[in-house]
């Protein structure tokens, strides 16, 4: 009896299987007609997906997006230092730490309130505009510092939900055994807020990855800037095309990975 | 009738003097007055929300009292010029619910206050853990973590941890309230042998059986104050107050002692 079952679920599964295949492949056939039967695909081809535009571009776009990844990296590790900086500022209790407070809550609304783009032109070309010695003029500088100011902001809230959601029982225990509060949030909160906030952490650095496009504004020759160039010397957009499908080849990996740590996290909690 | 008087402040370990607390405006405690001699278990009682817990977490300054005074080894460790993180090294606290570190094994949670807060080097302090450990049974799981544990085992932990910087006071808080009704056992065998090596102990339990056979002696707390104190068998047995009388008939018919 028990071989005739499987014999059923196994033909149930080759079913649904099967109207699973074949529905992708009409809904590919719809999208693929519609699109290559409209009046302009023709034109549009020939200016977004030409292939020869495409690998005269690569080099240069290849060469831009590295400059990218250096400035994710870099930024990156700013951003969760200055994070979690900020974070543990916000939770500081009693009235001598108000200024303080009130600092990190002021830097957080700002930074978080002000568009990305703005924030750019702002550092990028205001900061230089003041002609103060000692301020750099190099616009991959100047981009990472505007990103690094916007994130952190971001970041920032992600790890203070973190914090907030370790119990307070954790922190009676903690100073029970006469652990400073400082000792106390690097030993026994931040560590489980980290934990918690992980796949939240990932998220927004999938974000900065291809925000790290957004420097080009300010004249970094990153991918962004390579693919306008060079659109602009063949009077084709393929290679905006080709830096897009690199960002986004460079984010699937991120977002795989902050898959991963969404699930282990679930498995852990339902353990606990 | 023995009562908290004859004993002396100078020989106390711990002395609270007229203890207020509030919450909100409400009197939680309303001017407590207790003494714990060195080698003494005292157990506190009472109804839920009468404060045995509060109480506990004033005395290791978890609490911001609103008045009074709390004494250790007869130095006024509330006075606001006192480091509470200083006080708080002469006192191990077991809470309800083991507050372990969920991220750290079992040997790292016991010797993260000798290491980090009394400045034992790591080998001292894990040779000392796993002294401890072997001796509640549990050595083997040493590198396990707390998830891993029953609640007998967690709270058998949670107690070595509080034990691993020899602390002259211990503070228990309703240690067995969270367990399950078999392994209550193994925690009261744990403290009682606590008990008998002299250790000065103050605890909140619903475990009247248990205060019978450990306690030197038993208080009684109602709304906030010190009823009846005196030997278990005389606040247990023949109480003078008539609040105490109520008190021990509603636990006596609920079966539990």
């Amino acid at each position: 009896m028990q071989r005739e079952r499987l014999a059923f679920r196994r033909s149930r599964s080759r079913r649904s299987t099967a109207v699973a295949l074949v529905s992708t492949l009409v809904f590919a056939a719809v999208a693929w007609f519609g699109v290559t039967s409209a009046p302009g695909w023709p034109r549009v081809r020939q200016s977004f997906f030409s292939l020869d535009a495409a690998v005269r571009a690569l080099p240069a776009v290849l060469e831009g997006l590295w400059l990218n990844v250096r400035v994710l990296v870099v930024c990156e590790a700013l951003i969760l230092v200055l994070g979690v900086l900020i974070a543990a500022l916000r939770t500081l209790r009693g009235p001598v730490w108000f200024p303080v407070r009130a600092l990190a809550t002021g830097y957080v609304d700002l930074f978080r309130g002000l568009p990305l783009i703005i924030c750019l032109y702002l550092i990028g070309f205001g900061l230089p505009g003041l002609r103060l010695t000692g301020i750099p003029n190099d616009p991959v500088l100047l981009g990472g510092i505007a990103l690094v100011l916007v994130y952190s902001a971001y970041v920032a809230e992600v790890f203070r939900a973190g914090i907030e959601s370790v119990h307070p029982s954790q922190l009676a225990a903690a100073r029970s055994l006469g652990l400073n509060h400082r000792r106390t949030m690097r030993i026994v909160v931040l560590p489980q807020a980290v934990r918690r906030v992980l796949p939240a952490l990932l998220n927004d650095f999938v974000a900065l990855q291809k925000d790290c496009g957004l420097i080009s504004v300010l004249g970094a020759v990153d991918a962004v800037r390579a693919a306008q160039i060079a659109s602009a010397t063949s009077y084709n957009f393929t290679p905006y095309v080709l830096a897009g499908l690199l960002f986004v080849l460079l984010a699937v990996p991120s977002a795989r990975l902050a898959d991963w740590a969404a699930r282990r996290l679930a498995r852990r909690q339902g353990l606990a | 009738m023995t009562t908290n008087a004859d004993v002396s402040t100078a020989a106390s370990v711990l002395s609270v003097r007229n203890l207020v607390k509030r919450y909100a405006g409400q009197p939680v405690l309303s001017g407590i007055d207790l003494d714990v001699a060195e080698h003494e278990v005292v157990v506190l009682i009472g109804a839920s929300g009468s404060g045995k817990s509060t109480l506990l977490r004033c005395v290791n300054l978890l609490e911001e009292l609103d008045d009074g005074q709390v004494f250790l080894d007869g130095v006024d460790i509330s006075d606001p010029r006192v480091d509470a993180d200083v006080a708080r090294r002469a006192m191990g606290v077991v809470f309800q619910a083991f507050n372990l570190f969920p991220h750290l094994s079992v040997v790292d949670n016991v010797t993260l206050a000798p290491r980090v807060v009394h400045g034992v080097s790591r080998e001292l302090a894990e040779a000392r853990a796993l002294e401890l450990l072997d001796r509640v049974g549990l050595a083997n799981r040493a590198r396990s973590y707390p998830d891993r544990l029953s609640g007998g085992q967690q709270q058998r932990v949670a107690i070595v941890r509080a034990l691993a910087y020899d602390p002259r006071l211990l503070l228990f808080d309703e240690i067995t309230s969270a367990l399950d009704p078999e392994l209550v056992g193994e925690v009261l065998a744990l403290v009682r042998e606590l008990a008998g090596q002299g250790r000065t102990i103050l605890m909140a339990t619903h475990e009247m059986g248990f205060a019978r056979q450990v306690a030197d002696r038993v208080c009684f707390l109602d709304g906030g104050v010190l009823v009846e104190s005196g030997p278990p068998e005389q606040v247990l047995g023949d109480p003078v107050h008539e609040r105490t009388r109520q008190f021990l008939r509603r636990i006596i018919d609920a079966g539990r002692l």
